[in-house]
């Protein structure tokens, strides 16, 4: 046994944040903040040539052909640079999806695209307020055609494809549809996180073809929201990180009553208490990590549901309390847009409510209890 | 990152479950049992825990980490983690003498002499000797450095003269490993010795505390006149406060790992408990705090589990093991507490007969403030965690530069 990442591993990590330290600093990640832009592209571009995005594609197909772990360390820097690139729609959804779930060919069109850059993909499944639910949805897929509309859709408007939950004559299935598909229309939208891209896809008998079996919409969605809630988990550790240090840092240089605001106790307690979250939620997160990197093994671990669950709710609570508190730590300039506090506070937001909120995953984690302690 | 045994630690578990199995009792499933305080000398609980240290040490399975020579099994922290993993599904003292063998077998180890390790520490694992630990007195809990109980050399020997308080276990130890005053002239920290000490003689007198939760784990030890051989020392003249502080760190990765968070029982209530004609489980408020718990649960243990691969490779604990008690204390408090809110009007019976699970959850009530105190406060776990973990400015001190003799105190004001 061996509860940490390996060397190499760490390697990958450093070098990975040292190119997002200078490509993803604060004030790059401004420049999406304050346009129309929807992502940094240059960004986008670096860190494909750079081959993350390839990381998990396996060399057949132009990938790298490496693993969960070495993935998850590139997603807790780019969590921690708060990188506004299409990164995890891409990569954690859209890729993951069609390894998942791709045909032979649908594997060969997409992954080396994928893993270039050329192609970026998304998952469009939210139709409406509440809890997510494939029971009723009202995106349905007959005689090749798509319709209904999904909102909001991660990085649907910048996009070339969508992996798409639908109702079909089977119950629910996964489509792909182009989305330069004439039959649909697609609108940005204002979002809590303006650093990331998000987009209402009106889907008007819009081609699509078929992910995976018919019917195995369900199963197939929470496989792969299990995968990308544990890289999920990896940004959300890195992003609170990230507000913790940043805190640190302010009231260390900052002076009230003679003293350095980091030396009373109300604010070491604070700082000790988000620490605290945060650990928890980092190591949960190694433990789903490795839940996932045991399918690579061929086995899936009957504690992957669980480990994926727990990180994310544990992920989800640590980067709010770091991201608000950081915020306090500031005192008035916290609540300024000039300070980066609020990016932190917005990401966090976002990303505890693209996979669905916290009070569904709490649900899903006890049912999941449940279930591990009947097989146990 | 692998969470699987390696061949060889595949070998380990197996012969430790079969052993286990062989020799010890399984806890039955969903069992909520009654937190029993530790009892005095000659109680079940004392006799029983005796009694399977020695069956542990007679296995070869005593004190996993320390050497052979020592008594232990000279194996290393991911042993420890395996024999923890498998010993959870067994109900056994495991963990009863932990303050001996979690802090005052550290000490000796890193501090006594060869002769004195080979002499001691098999005894102190095979629980035929009993430990104490005598730092906290009544003017110095948190201030643990502001301490004191003086010891005075006189010839080869020195005379202890104070008071001790907190101490876990005093009245069946049959040794001690007390921290003391030595030169009152110079800065607090500077001014400290660390010994062994043997409580079996005149001047050592042990007082049992009664607690709020009616047990009687706590007690006060005094000290008149009693007597310590210098070749019973730890470490140097003035060296005591950087042996506290080793031993410290010691204790609270020992303890992160198997801090009682009350989420088990928790848990099997959860599944077992109809309240109105519904399982507790199908309750949305009782749903959200377990899954909140759980993770805090899981968090614990993944984490604890982190830092000992950190030991295994070779590395001291950190000061990051203070959050494992820091948060298992008070999760043990807030699920008592919801619990007896759960249960309505009944939550306040006590009644053997009428309380549901033998007031288990009552008496965690109880017994959880104590947990939050004991072994350094919630307040304190906070400034380690700030201070050592993330490097924030020291509490400014009213005492700094002073030598320990000038520093006010309560008891100096008011005589």
């Amino acid at each position: 046994m061996d509860f940490e990442f390996s060397e190499d591993q760490k390697l990958i990590q450093e070098q990975v944040r040292t190119v997002l330290s200078e490509q993803s600093s604060p004030e790059q990640v401004r420049t999406i903040l304050d346009s129309d832009q929807a992502f940094h592209t240059s960004l986008w571009q670096q860190a494909t040539e750079l081959g993350w995005a390839a990381t998990r594609i396996p060399e057949e197909y132009g990938g790298l052909g490496w693993g969960y772990l070495e993935l998850a360390v590139i997603a807790e820097e780019l969590g921690r640079s708060l990188a506004p690139i299409p990164f995890s729609s891409s990569v954690y959804l859209a890729t993951e999806a069609i390894l998942l779930a791709g045909s032979d060919e649908q594997k060969q069109h997409y992954l080396p695209k994928l893993a270039s850059g050329e192609l970026i993909g998304c998952l469009a499944m939210s139709e409406q307020q509440g809890a997510f639910s494939s029971q009723d949805l009202a995106t349905r897929f007959a005689d090749g055609k798509l319709s209904g509309v999904k909102i909001p859709v991660a990085d649907g408007d910048v996009a070339d494809f969508a992996v798409v939950v639908a109702t079909d004559a089977q119950g629910g299935s996964l489509y792909i549809v182009e989305l330069d598909d004439n039959n649909l229309e697609r609108q940005p939208l204002k979002t809590i996180d303006p650093t990331r891209s998000q987009a209402r896809l009106d889907f008007q008998g819009a081609n699509a073809t078929l992910l995976g079996s018919a019917g195995q919409g369900q199963p197939l969605l929470d496989q792969l929201i299990d995968i990308a809630a544990v890289l999920f988990a990896f940004e959300q550790v890195g992003g609170a990180q990230a507000a913790l240090d940043m805190g640190i840092e302010y009231t260390k240089n900052r002076y009230a009553f003679g003293r350095q605001v980091a030396s009373f106790q109300a604010i070491k307690h604070k700082f000790a208490d988000m620490f605290t979250a945060l650990e928890l939620a980092r190591s949960n997160a190694y433990y789903g990590a490795w839940a996932l990197s045991c399918r690579e093994q061929g086995s899936v671990p009957a504690e992957l549901p669980l480990a994926a669950a727990t990180a994310r709710v544990s992920a989800t609570d640590a980067f709010y309390l770091c991201s608000k508190e950081n915020i306090q730590a500031h005192g008035g300039m916290g609540f300024t847009w000039e300070f980066n506090c609020h990016l932190y506070y917005r990401r966090a937001q976002l990303l505890s409510l693209n996979l669905g909120g916290q009070a569904e995953w709490k649900n899903l984690l006890v049912d999941r209890l449940l279930a591990s302690e009947v097989a146990a | 990152m692998n969470f699987n045994d390696t061949p060889e630690q595949t070998r380990f578990r197996s012969e430790v479950r079969n052993w286990l199995q062989a020799n010890a009792t399984p806890k039955p499933p969903g069992e909520v049992k009654a937190l029993q305080p530790a009892g005095a000398e000659g109680s079940v609980n004392y006799i029983d825990a005796q009694a399977w240290y020695k069956k542990k040490a007679d296995a070869g399975y005593a004190c996993l980490t320390w050497a052979k020579e020592h008594g232990g099994a000279g194996l290393n922290a991911i042993h420890q983690v395996i024999w923890n993993q498998e010993m959870a599904h067994f109900s056994e003292p495991d963990n009863y003498f932990f303050i001996g063998q979690g802090n005052c077998g550290p000490a000796i180890t890193h501090f006594a002499n060869e002769e004195t390790k080979l002499k001691l520490l098999p005894r102190m694992a095979s629980a035929e000797d009993i430990w104490c630990q005598l730092f906290s007195e009544p003017g110095a809990g948190s201030d643990i450095a502001g301490l004191s109980t003086k010891a005075v050399s006189d010839g080869d020997n020195w005379i202890i003269n104070g008071q001790k308080i907190w101490t876990s276990g005093a009245q069946y130890s049959r040794y001690g490993v007390i921290l003391t005053r030595t030169d009152p002239g110079i800065s607090k920290y500077r001014g400290m010795t660390m010994f062994m000490i043997d409580m079996d003689q005149p001047g050592v007198q042990i007082q049992p505390i009664k607690q709020m939760d009616e047990g009687h784990h706590f007690n006060e030890v005094f000290f008149n006149d009693a007597v310590v051989p210098d070749s019973y020392r730890l470490g140097e003249i003035g060296g005591g406060w950087g042996c506290a502080l080793t031993i410290l760190m010691h204790e609270r990765l020992a303890v992160s790992s198997v801090q009682p968070t009350g989420f088990a029982e928790f848990l099997a209530t959860c599944k077992s408990l109809e309240l109105n004609g519904e399982k507790l489980i199908n309750d949305p408020v009782v749903r959200e705090r377990l899954a909140s718990w759980y993770c805090q649960q899981a968090g614990i243990l993944n984490a604890s589990n982190r830092m000992f691969t950190a030991v295994a490779k070779g590395g001291m604990p950190g000061a990051e093991a203070a959050l494992g008690k820091l948060v298992g204390a008070t999760m043990s408090q807030e699920i008592a507490n919801f619990m007896c809110q759960q249960l309505g009007q009944s939550g306040i019976i006590m009644e053997p007969g009428y309380s549901e699970f033998d007031a288990h959850y009552q008496n965690s009530l109880l017994l959880a403030p104590g947990i939050r105190l004991a072994g350094g406060t919630d307040e304190i776990m906070r400034n380690i965690i700030a201070e050592q973990v993330l490097g924030l400015p020291q509490e400014p001190r009213a005492d700094k530069g002073m030598a320990y003799s000038e520093i006010p105190s309560g008891n100096t004001l008011t005589q």
